[in-house]
């Protein structure tokens, strides 16, 4: 059977010449780079070679760079380790990875103030809006630069712009609180390009699995000025900012990995562009009733992310059928989250749960060819029609409002919403408030 | 590995895995079967009086929804034909074609002993499904109670009509046997874990007692 992999955004295979730049550091150069004697030194000096070359890539000073295990505890680091030091307000969006917003979450518990910016329909994020909730006690700001969901590019430039403006203005008014910009790059990396001070940003999210590396290892850059607290204390490696031996396979992997995909990046987004483009119109052409969630516009979206709600059939019976004619593909139903929750991001984008069940992300990678791509437009529309002979409802394609909450049993809220509104602080459900508040009266 | 996690995970490939959290979950041969064929759908809008009754749970925005229709024989009250459609995932499409085949097979089993169909005997005859995704195949259960609901209804049977009303177990934090349900079905197992996914403290001795009650009763029903 054909076996179409497009879940790039989840996991990339790893390249084989990472394999080879990791191999080596298992069991010849084993030694702890924090020994003194030669096998420690040889691994040291790899390990800082690493992290010169990934330096090259994103334009910054080697000691800018703290590896970690992965997209996840940098983003942890980046916001706890901020928070923890200057205190303070932060402010995010709500169509962030679950990294960041469920470490926003206790930070919110704890008495943190988080604010979340609106986000426009395709999923941009409103940066008036965003002007006007910096206010003095703001101390970190963090955005994905592209969301692994719906794919959409913000402008992070300007919110740079815009974050240099509000420190002068500090400066001026003699306010000591800084104002920190943090972004999560993970499903960038191999699509954008990443030089952190042309971006203007401070601090970045990057990880190996997302780049045909290593699972398990990642980075987190910081400008040099900015003081992190450590998210846990021990041996002081990493300028004591992540205690524990270093995952030298890992960091050798990751660098590597990084830098095959820097050399074919621009040649590779623009082979995948137009895969992308034959999926999206593909779909769109093939399956009706089916709506583009994310960008339309071609530099705001990822070269290889395509995000469809596919009406009147749920999302992981598809990606089931789907699976049977060996297409590999993900679904933001509840039923295919560990929570039992549906897409956060779909929702944030004003889209009736409807939607997000039925939304269907195929994301493209190095492997996949445009065989691939008609192979799927042949298989899907047969899936959904069957899958749409045994359904009993239709959903307005131009549906915007929120399901009535008579359709929901109990006390007129999905079982996802009624476990959170007694929760005190931070609730998702403000977030969306802020985007619609004409649902509130519906 | 143990006996018993091999007994659940087969060797070879596993059909889903959670891009989240790794979770591989494995369907039985029967479950797959169902679900890519499933029996009994209701494919063409029915014609007037083709059917006694229909019924409908859930919704699309919850992410699952079930509609049934229903014709009994009026003598035998034995089940002639049970037909569905649902807005659902893998577990309720393979569990609701169990359903309906448990029912309508061998000329039609009674009203009466089909309302005493449980959720755990289709798990049986499916041949198991992964806890969590137990969640979605309760629907047919509840989708047919409703639809014999209006049967007796319809038939003037006032008396059988059994109804699934919410019963308030805490009246200070409005918390039903409905969210003690929900909460089990979610994965909860002791008073701890409802409280936790309900976000309440529950004080009231009384109240506890109750939720503990409810949690044996549910487990039962959906995992024993």
């Amino acid at each position: 059977m054909k076996h179409v992999y497009l879940d790039h955004a989840a996991a990339t295979p790893l390249d084989p010449r990472v394999r080879e730049a990791m191999e080596p550091y298992f069991t010849e150069q084993f030694g702890n780079p924090s020994s003194i004697y030669t096998s420690g030194r040889i691994v040291k000096k790899a390990l800082a070679d690493a992290r010169d070359r990934i330096a090259h890539i994103i334009g910054s000073k080697a000691d800018e760079i703290i590896f970690t295990s992965g997209g996840t505890e940098s983003d942890a680091l980046a916001l706890f380790g901020v928070m923890k030091m200057y205190g303070g307000a932060l402010i995010t969006s709500p169509t962030e990875h679950h990294a960041v917003l469920h470490n926003a979450e206790v930070l919110a518990k704890d008495g943190t103030p988080v604010h979340f910016v609106r986000v426009h329909e395709d999923g941009d994020i409103d940066y008036r809006h965003l002007e006007e909730l910096i206010n003095d006690d703001v101390t970190l700001l963090s955005f994905m630069y592209a969301n692994n969901e719906i794919g959409t590019v913000i402008d992070l430039e300007r919110v740079a712009d815009l974050v240099r403006r509000v420190r002068k203005n500090r400066t001026e008014r003699s306010v000591e609180r800084p104002l920190i910009l943090h972004t999560d790059a993970c499903q960038a990396s191999g699509q954008l390009p990443l030089d952190v001070r042309k971006l203007g940003v401070d601090m970045m999210t990057l990880n190996g699995s997302k780049m045909y590396g290593p699972k398990g290892v990642g980075m987190l850059y910081v400008r040099k000025g900015i003081r992190l607290a450590p998210l846990w204390h021990g041996g002081g490696q990493e300028r004591r900012l992540r205690s524990g031996t270093e995952n030298v396979p890992g960091i050798m992997g990751f660098a590597r990995a990084f830098e095959i995909t820097e050399e074919s990046r621009v040649t590779e987004v623009e082979r995948l562009t137009e895969l992308r483009d034959m999926l999206i119109s593909g779909i769109l052409e093939r399956v009706p009733k089916t709506v583009l969630n994310g960008a339309a516009h071609n530099t705001q979206r990822l070269a290889n992310n395509v995000n469809v709600s596919i009406l009147d059939i749920e999302g992981e019976a598809l990606l089931l059928y789907l699976d049977a004619a060996g297409i590999e593909a993900s679904t933001g139903s509840a039923c295919d989250s560990e929570t039992l929750d549906p897409s956060h991001v779909i929702l944030a984008l004003g889209k009736p749960y409807e939607f997000a069940h039925a939304s269907m992300r195929f994301t493209l990678g190095r492997s996949t060819t445009a065989e691939d791509i008609s192979y799927v437009l042949d298989i899907l529309p047969e899936c959904v029609n069957k899958l749409r002979a045994i359904s009993p409802i239709t959903v307005d394609v131009t549906s915007k409002n929120m399901s009535h909450a008579s359709a929901f049993a109990g006390d007129g809220l999905p079982h996802w919403e009624r476990n959170k509104k007694l929760d005190s602080g931070f609730r998702m459900q403000d977030a969306r408030n802020d985007i619609r508040p004409q649902l509130k009266n519906s | 590995m143990n006996s018993k996690t091999q007994k659940l995970i087969p060797q070879g490939k596993y059909d889903v895995a959670n891009p989240h959290t790794g979770q591989a979950w494995v369907y039985t041969d029967m479950v797959k079967d169902h679900f890519f064929h499933p029996r009994n759908i209701l494919l063409e809008e029915p014609k007037d009086g083709e059917f006694d009754a229909v019924g409908e749970v859930g919704s699309p925005a919850c992410g699952d929804m079930m509609r049934m229709w229903l014709k009994i024989d009026p003598k035998s009250e034995r089940i002639i034909a049970l037909k569905w459609k649902t807005f659902g995932c893998g577990s309720a499409i393979a569990a609701t074609s169990m359903y309906s085949e448990m029912l309508t097979e061998n000329g039609g089993i009674t009203l009466s002993d089909a309302l005493n169909v449980t959720p755990k005997q289709i798990m049986e005859r499916l041949g198991g499904l992964p806890d969590r995704k137990i969640h979605c195949s309760v629907l047919a259960d509840k989708a047919f109670l409703k639809t014999a609901n209006t049967y007796f209804r319809n038939t003037g049977q006032h008396e059988r009509i059994r109804t699934q009303g919410a019963r308030v177990i805490d009246e200070d934090l409005h918390i039903t046997d409905h969210d003690i349900e929900e909460a089990v079905l979610e994965g909860a197992r002791t008073v701890d874990e409802v409280q936790k996914r309900l976000k309440v403290g529950i004080g009231n001795p009384a109240a506890i007692a109750a939720v503990e009650e409810l949690i044996r009763f549910y487990v039962e029903k959906y995992y024993g």
